[in-house]
């Protein structure tokens, strides 16, 4: 991920409802997602980062509770800066 | 400003541009081409710093399309190389069989197809749009649709100021997540089933050796398609050279992906391990990795093409043909945009922007190549993607390969059918679906 360009804003433009995490039983979006940004907790939460992202959608797409990943464009201008796409 | 009325058809008091076009991808940039040389007033909004940043593709932009459109495109495209060796490969772990097409034609004027970099081609493109009049506003995200009283779409928000921008037609290319498609109903909110993710890698390696080992010289490029590279989750593999790079990655469907919870650079990972990949990649150094999702359900899997005073080019439609042997994408997002630049054009110059005014954009792509091919070939992707194909026939091929090409003697050669038999057999396949399936393939593809 060193050699991506990111430029990183102050939104967060990914939220995750970890309360509807901790019902989800296939937590799809930690090994599908290619930036490797959500990370299982111990209480069945999750945790993420949204400053390596490169904006594709797997995460809310694979997602299956309704609600647990928000994901929207990061503002005008920030995120992934891909070079080489 | 005042919401318009319901009298409040958008006229020229109310509306700021003919068109509102988001997103300057190649379907975005085409649409706003059709339009500035119409003398349509246009602004392409782009939430990248510059047009292409936030884009991938696979391997090959093929330039037919573009003959029409740009006359002697090919002399100032940003090319990384043309396309002269196109190969489809299917392996196993430790097998692989190449259908290998070579030729000089490829190489010279007109071209069938290039490797770019998007943030290039992209680029070149959008002042293509702007050269003829249209405006390009970057690092603004459309944040949603502006509507009349009607319903009707009267332009988009943005984030810049959070200004809007008032239009008759907004087209809508904002790519495979179109989050305008979704606000307006034309697309499903989350449906991962028609949709692939693709990863890639682009790896620096000099540019004398990616001539030796690939065997070009020059401008001449190589483009590889490979089956049976994804641990039989539905998808497959690439292998492209650029100037002084060359870019390896994988597609996989996503909720087979999700499924068996393998994360997609463990794929690339194999890929880039498999005997007949690494000796292109030896020595080679990270460059840059990539991602991106890519609308692969063909004809049945496409949304409304227009509603009242909006309509969809490119990715956003689900234009991307993903047909086995036909992996294209940028190419019908050109020819999509473009047409759709034109249809808002006759629909400005009738006054009735609404859908049934929009209605000449689909009835021209199913004239052109975008609806005849994305229609002929409606049932390639389930073939592609299923079971048979991507789990046993590349294995199958490999081993009949093997068969016959193996020397046995002092014990005499085995007839074809016997090999094609135990290759069969070897992968579960019965004969009488192997015949289903070529009868399947000839029907879709003959």
């Amino acid at each position: 991920m060193a050699t991506v360009d990111f430029r990183v804003g102050a939104r967060a433009h990914i939220t995750v409802d970890s309360e509807v995490c901790r019902s989800c039983t296939t937590s799809a979006c930690v090994t599908a997602c290619p930036a490797n940004l959500f990370a299982p907790t111990s209480d069945g939460g999750i945790l993420f980062n949204y400053e390596e992202c490169f904006e594709c959608g797997t995460c809310y797409m694979v997602c299956n509770s309704e609600g647990a990943i928000t994901w929207t464009y990061p503002d005008g201008g920030q995120g992934v800066v891909f070079h080489h796409g | 400003m005042a919401e318009p009325t319901m009298a409040d058809a958008p006229g020229p008091e109310s509306a700021e541009f003919d068109a509102v076009v988001v997103g300057a991808g190649p379907a975005g940039s085409a649409a706003a081409l059709a339009l500035a040389r119409a003398g349509r007033s246009v602004v392409m909004v782009e939430r990248g710093p510059f047009p292409g940043s936030k884009n991938v593709y696979g391997g090959v932009v093929y330039g037919r399309v573009l003959d029409a459109i740009i006359p002697n495109w090919w002399e100032d495209v940003p090319v990384e190389r043309w396309v002269v060796r196109r190969s489809t490969m299917m392996m196993t772990e430790s097998q692989s069989l190449s259908i290998d097409y070579r030729t000089g034609a490829w190489g010279t004027a007109p071209y069938n197809g290039m490797t770019t970099v998007r943030s290039r081609f992209d680029t070149w493109l959008a002042a293509k749009a702007t050269e003829a009049g249209a405006r390009l506003l970057t690092s603004t995200v459309a944040t949603g649709l502006l509507r009349d009283g009607d319903g009707r779409v009267v332009g988009v928000r943005t984030d810049r100021d959070h200004a809007e921008l008032r239009s008759r037609v907004v087209v809508a290319c904002d790519g495979v997540n179109s989050f305008l498609a979704k606000e307006a109903g034309l697309l499903p909110q989350s449906e991962a089933s028609h949709y692939t993710l693709g990863v890639k890698e682009v790896l620096s390696l000099p540019r004398e050796v990616i001539d030796e080992r690939f065997g070009v010289q020059g401008h001449e490029g190589v483009d590889i398609e490979i089956l049976g590279c994804t641990r039989g989750i539905p998808g497959g593999g690439f292998l492209y050279t650029n100037t002084d790079t060359v870019s390896v990655g994988v597609v996989a469907s996503l909720p087979h992906l999700a499924e068996a919870r393998i994360r997609p650079e463990e794929l690339i990972a194999d890929l880039k391990e498999h005997p007949s990949i690494a000796p292109y990649l030896r020595g080679s150094s990270l460059r840059e990795y990539a991602a991106h999702l890519i609308p692969e359900g063909g004809y049945d899997t496409m949304p409304p093409l227009a509603t009242d005073g909006m309509m969809l080019a490119g990715d956003s439609a689900a234009m991307t043909l993903a047909a086995g042997m036909w992996l294209e994408g940028v190419n019908f997002a050109i020819a999509s945009g473009y047409a759709a630049g034109q249809a808002v054009d006759r629909a400005v110059a009738s006054g009735d922007c609404t859908a049934s005014g929009l209605a000449s954009y689909r009835a021209d792509l199913e004239r052109q190549f975008v609806l005849v091919d994305h229609k002929r070939l409606r049932k390639a992707p389930a073939l592609v993607l299923s079971d048979r194909v991507q789990q046993r026939y590349p294995g199958l091929l490999c081993d009949l390969a093997e068969g016959m090409f193996t020397v046995v003697n002092p014990a005499p050669k085995p007839g074809g059918l016997r090999v094609t038999r135990n290759a069969a057999a070897k992968h579960g396949v019965k004969l009488r679906e192997l015949a289903a399936d070529t009868l399947r393939g000839l029907r879709i593809f003959g």
